[in-house]
């Protein structure tokens, strides 16, 4: 009887023994994501966020990451940056979330790389531009499964350089915040740089959301430089493109808008052809490379059918993010001898990483950076859309055109001589 | 600076100058008679350009005549005006006439941000644009540089005209006798038969239609999004507060002001294009607080 007892206690805790070993896979996998639900980023944040619950739920559908179904936390950037942080720490240290994908702004991002540091917390800085963060400081948690702006700058530079190399001046109509500004630092020093005759004519960075570039459009028409940079975004970029082109400016002017990709389908016709447009990497829904991928279409329909718009850099951000959390987990998986990392493991595995989403393969630097190729076309109008698309695509190596790991930027860009120009790019014809 | 940048500059300036006062005009409209500092003035000025887009885009897809665009901006405008700035005025602020300004401004404030976020469920985030009004008058060429002649001809002419007609409304009709009886005195007005409550609620909704007709306006000029009705109504305080609160034709010279001192820094001083209006602002109530035109004692409470 009493052994009898003993055995059924026994087998009891085996019983409870083997699940509590399986358990060390967590029930599920949390990801805390920021992105703008409100304000004028939002024509990134909520196809971003249509995105985010797209992947999920198709992760979700395969059985999850590495076993473990995933749940989504947002909060929206816009609440302002008090707000950000706090719910960035309740997200972290009250719902316990795995891992956050935090920011959109790059202003939002300099506060969050340093709070991510402090908690521990692995931080995927899915979508800002700034170089800054991980040239000037050393994070062993914050991690960019992206481009920055230096990559994301240089591209239409030398792309412009490639193909319309006769220019004399230039002006630039940036917003008037860090990414307006940093932006037309890089180009202008490199600019200087490769092509020193070239003569600044014209530099207005207008308030971030004006809704009036009337007048900076007179004075451009008066100036008549040859080119004409925009690295603004959003309404602010259609406005200055619908009002310019109204009244002729884009015929006494080359433009380069390198994140026109963002409002191509928005803008319609309004934007002419032969204007240089880029999309902060490889990110395209007619990707010359990964169009024949079934996959790839069968996203880009789902999405436009979901949201009535094709997928903008912000969705492939997005992507980048997921498949980028899909394969640190199994490389740590793998690392831990087949168990459940902890959040440190996971942490050690993000440098070096390989991943794919929707582009081209991004490899995580030493230094946390991401490494990802970057697209530039010209616009064309073809029958089949009613918007202008893409032309003349130049894919650059992303390697060649920021700085290694240990350079910043600024540095970098001094030692460029002329022959950059001549890094072996791939070049695709509007083919749809 | 040649006597051609200084013509281009005051064709921006005057302009933009017109949409601002269209817009501040409204605003100091209403706080002229009724008192109060309308935050949510901001809103109608967005509502009523997301309620033109709607519009101007149904009326274009459904293969209307172009042209039907241009009264749909002010049918908006008046729409908008009439029933959100009349509810908005019989249901709330008919109720705080006699609270403190502090209590008004927070109602008026909290009106702003629920129909910010009206807006943001009809319509979404993506910005809008229906620029047909603008492209169907076409350009007008000056010194070699193209203008549209919807901004440089019809807001003006439009801003004129609304000028003077509330001046000839104020001045020389009943109607208008009335809303400055009650301006100078409440009680003393209703002792003569005057009815300030319905003079009250036309004021709002006149006010209220000028702010929604500056939204309808500006839509075919630039991108309806998220955010534009907090940036206008950060520039109406500035061009009421510069001219002082409650003057018509002060506003019209504040606005004028500040689109040409806009355009000029676009000229010279580009970095200081975002300082102008409050620049203006800040060197007129140093010496004038009460504003431009404003009398020291503009009320009794």
């Amino acid at each position: 009887m009493m052994l009898r007892r003993l055995a059924a206690a026994a087998g009891l805790s085996l019983l409870g023994l083997f699940p509590a070993l399986a358990q060390e896979k967590p029930a599920e996998l949390r990801i805390g994501i920021t992105t703008y639900a409100s304000g004028a980023a939002s024509v990134f944040g909520i196809p971003a966020r249509d995105a985010a619950e797209m992947f999920a739920s198709e992760i979700n559908a395969r059985g999850g990451v590495q076993g473990v179904p995933v749940k989504l936390y947002f909060v929206d950037e816009g609440a302002g940056i008090e707000t950000l942080m706090t719910e960035y720490r309740r997200l972290v240290q009250d719902q316990k979330v795995d891992v956050m994908f935090a920011s959109i702004s790059s202003g939002v991002c300099n506060k969050i790389a340093p709070l991510a540091e402090d908690l521990k917390v692995v931080n995927f800085m899915w979508d800002c531009g700034t170089q800054r963060i991980l040239e000037d400081d050393k994070y062993n948690y914050v991690f960019r499964t992206q481009a920055n702006a230096t990559p994301e700058v240089m591209a239409p530079l030398l792309y412009l350089l490639k193909v319309k190399p006769d220019f004399k001046t230039i002006a630039v109509v940036n917003q008037d915040y860090a990414w307006g500004r940093d932006s037309w630092a890089i180009f202008s020093q490199a600019l200087k740089v490769l092509k020193p005759d070239v003569k600044v004519v014209a530099e207005f960075f207008p308030k971030f959301g004006a809704a009036d570039f009337s007048t900076e459009v007179s004075r451009l028409l008066a100036l008549k430089p040859d080119v004409i940079l925009s690295t603004s975004w959003g309404g602010d970029l259609d406005t200055f493109v619908r009002q310019a082109n109204q009244r002729g400016l884009f015929k006494s002017s080359q433009f380069v808008l390198p994140l026109a990709e963002s409002s191509l389908e928005r803008l319609g016709n309004d934007l002419p052809e032969g204007v240089i447009v880029g999309g902060r990497g490889d990110h395209y829904f007619l990707h010359p490379e990964r169009i024949g991928d079934a996959k790839f279409r069968a996203f880009m329909d789902a999405f436009k059918k979901k949201t009535g718009a094709y997928p903008i850099y912000p969705v492939f951000h997005m992507a980048q993010a997921f498949s980028a959390l899909e394969a640190v987990y199994a490389k740590a998986v793998a690392a831990n001898g087949g168990k459940w990392p902890t959040h440190d493991q996971v942490a050690k595995a993000m440098p070096g990483l390989k991943f794919q989403a929707l582009g081209r393969p991004v490899e995580i630097r030493t230094d946390g950076q991401g490494v990802e190729d970057q697209l530039v076309g010209t616009t064309i109008r073809t029958p089949k859309y009613n918007f202008d698309v893409l032309d003349n695509m130049m894919i650059f190596p992303a390697s060649q055109i920021m700085p290694p790991v240990g350079q910043k930027s600024d540095a970098w860009i001094a030692t460029l001589k002329p022959d950059i120009l001549n890094i072996k790019v791939d070049t695709f014809k509007h083919a749809d | 600076m040649s006597f051609d940048t200084i013509v281009l500059a005051v064709c921006d300036g005057v302009a933009y100058a017109s949409l601002v006062f269209l817009v501040a005009v409204g605003l100091t409209f209403i706080f002229g008679v009724l008192g109060v500092l309308n935050i949510a003035h901001g809103s109608f000025y967005a509502l009523g350009a997301y309620s033109a887009v709607s519009a101007g885009i149904w009326l274009t897809k459904a293969g209307f005549n172009p042209w039907l665009t241009f009264p749909a901006l002010f049918v908006a405008a008046i729409v908008i005006g009439a029933v959100l700035g009349g509810l908005m005025e019989k249901l709330l602020l008919q109720r705080i006439y006699d609270k403190e300004q502090v209590l008004q401004i927070l109602v008026t404030f909290a009106i702003f941000m629920i129909l910010e976020n009206v807006q943001r469920l009809i319509w979404g985030v993506q910005p809008y644009f229906m620029s047909e009004p603008l492209q169907l008058l076409g350009n007008v060429s000056l010194f070699g540089i193209s203008y549209t002649a919807y901004q440089t001809l019809f807001l003006p002419a439009l801003a004129v005209i609304v000028l003077l007609g509330l001046r000839y409304f104020l001045r020389h009709t009943a109607a208008g006798a009335q809303i400055l009886a009650v301006t100078e005195d409440r009680e003393a007005a209703s002792a003569i038969g005057i009815d300030a409550q319905k003079v009250y609620f036309v004021t709002f909704i006149a006010g209220a239609t000028l702010a929604a007709l500056g939204g309808a306006l500006a839509a075919p000029t630039t991108s309806i999004m998220p955010g534009m009705g907090a940036e206008m109504i950060v520039l109406s305080f500035a061009v009421a507060a510069t001219a002082g609160l409650g003057q018509i034709e002060g506003a019209a010279v504040a606005a004028l002001m500040i689109g040409l001192g806009r355009s000029l820094a676009v000229y010279l001083a580009p970095e200081f294009e975002v300082l102008v209006p409050y620049i203006l602002m800040v060197g007129v109530l140093i010496f004038r607080p009460s504003g431009l035109f404003g009398a020291p004692q503009l009320r009794k409470i």
